[in-house]
């Protein structure tokens, strides 16, 4: 408890907050890393999961696939990165979490395409609809819940991997944990606590966010359907 | 020097290496022929600390899913907060602990890597117990079963498949996450990792290290899915 509260100390200083390095320059470069990442997830895994769920092929692949960057951990690929052309710095961490980030997103869309109703495709064949314009009047709209239970699963998945980005001095809230740890346990606990409680809250705040979204983009009918999320999340990092 | 120009090298063996010193510095026999012993004692320390964390875990998660199982409103309360639990970073968590913990031993790790894997299992186990059939347990009741008679012969083993699988992703992601420990100095092949990667980017090291990682969560995958043929050979039947 007494580290605790020597935490909630150090948060209200507002040096910790404004410093070159401090909570505020910290979380910008988070959320950055973050859209970045998240933004590259989309571009890839949204059209190839909605391609592979309208021609209804790949199931395997996309599941393979899920598995197989469960099994991989973040911290391989965030240091195997740097030292690929992509260089150091922002880039390889992004491109590492962005890699990360595809599996919600490709099999959510994907699952989002293939669970609707076999009936609704017929009509809309029957209407003379071809298979652009069924994919983009019938096939997205109706995956739109998908889409967007992908993105926060993804977004939060995301948010919450940034912080290992510390590890390969790739900015981020991690950096004010690893900075504590840097000090030491009994010099820098304070730190350690307040960037774990201030991680905390920031996951959890976008959960709370994309949750929101999710039920605004979500058309009243559907709703009490979509409940729980399709696919089950990798772990946080 | 690159991965890049590794591949294009590999593909027409007939150019010489350029300057990429003795061989391809992604991988070197010689590098894991000289650290046999430190990648020997990574990986027993990642398989022991995996193996602790998900039997823990599971120790935990099934009397929670017999709990929520059996008194339905309880459902929403566990699954919701083994998923707030997800949300939280593993980094955080590994920092919430690790002053209270202490970080000589790997406790806290253990400690996070538990919370993680009981999400996995507990949602598992309870889709298990949840798909069996009515008919069955009417059966198991009208046979004379009791509550707790019925749970173990009869509901427990046709939740099995379910439980294996929320085994197997527990394993597999406990593997990866282990690696996180590396911030205290308990990540096992993580270790590896980001040794490699502070002392000079020593690529040899670090993907040796990230190889084992993956290697490891295939194997213990398989093992388990072994188990689970093994325990379950009804299942077999039913799908060839």
């Amino acid at each position: 408890m007494n580290t605790l509260s020597e935490a909630i100390l150090w948060l209200n200083d507002p040096l910790n907050w404004t410093n070159p390095g401090g909570l505020l320059e910290r979380l910008s470069e988070h959320l950055q890393i973050s859209f970045w990442a998240v933004l590259l997830g989309c571009v890839i895994g949204w059209p190839i999961g909605i391609w592979l769920g309208h021609r209804g092929r790949g199931g395997a692949a996309v599941i393979t696939f899920s598995n197989l960057t469960l099994a991989l951990p973040t911290l391989a690929l965030l240091t195997i990165l740097p030292l690929t052309p992509l260089g150091f710095g922002k880039p390889p961490v992004v491109v590492a979490l962005g890699i990360f980030a595809i599996p919600p997103l490709l099999s959510n869309a994907y699952t989002g395409l293939r669970s609707i109703d076999p009936e609704i495709k017929d009509a809309a064949k029957g209407m003379g609809l071809s298979g652009g314009q069924m994919l983009r009047r019938v096939e997205l709209p109706l995956a739109v819940p998908y889409l967007a239970a992908g993105l926060r699963t993804a977004a939060v998945q995301v948010v919450a991997t940034t912080t290992l980005a510390t590890f390969v001095n790739g900015g981020g809230l991690g950096e004010i944990i690893s900075a504590g740890f840097g000090l030491g346990i009994s010099v820098g606990g304070n730190q350690i606590v307040a960037g774990g409680i201030f991680v905390v809250l920031l996951a959890l705040a976008v959960e709370g966010l994309l949750a929101l979204l999710q039920r605004l983009v979500t058309p009243r009918p559907l709703r009490a359907a979509k409940r729980r999320r399709p696919t089950a999340a990798a772990p946080a990092g | 020097m690159s991965f890049l120009s590794w591949g294009l090298a590999a593909a027409s063996p007939l150019a010489a290496p350029a300057d990429d010193g003795p061989g391809n510095p992604w991988f070197s026999w010689q590098y894991v022929r000289d650290n046999a012993e430190t990648l020997a004692a990574a990986v027993q320390f990642h398989a022991g600390l995996t193996a602790r964390a998900v039997i823990l875990a599971l120790v935990v998660a099934l009397p929670l899913a017999v709990l929520a199982y059996w008194i339905k409103p309880l459902t929403g309360p566990i699954l919701a907060l083994s998923g707030v639990l997800y949300t939280i970073p593993s980094l955080a968590l590994l920092a919430l602990l690790a002053p209270a913990v202490g970080t000589t031993t790997d406790t806290s790790v253990l400690i996070a890597l538990v919370l993680y894997a009981l999400l996995v299992l507990v949602r598992n186990s309870l889709t298990g117990l949840a798909q069996v059939p009515d008919e069955v347990r009417d059966a198991a009741t009208g046979m004379g079963y009791g509550r707790f008679g019925r749970l173990l012969r009869v509901e427990l083993p046709l939740a099995l498949p379910g439980i294996i699988t929320g085994l197997r992703l527990a394993t597999v992601s406990t593997v990866a996450l282990v690696t996180v420990g590396s911030l205290i100095g308990q990540g096992g092949l993580g270790d590896l990792i980001l040794g490699g990667f502070r002392n000079n980017f020593f690529k040899a090291e670090i993907l040796t290290g990230s190889v084992l990682c993956l290697a490891l969560a295939l194997v213990l995958d398989l093992l388990i899915a072994g188990l689970g043929r093994l325990l379950t050979p009804w299942t077999r039947r039913a799908t060839s």
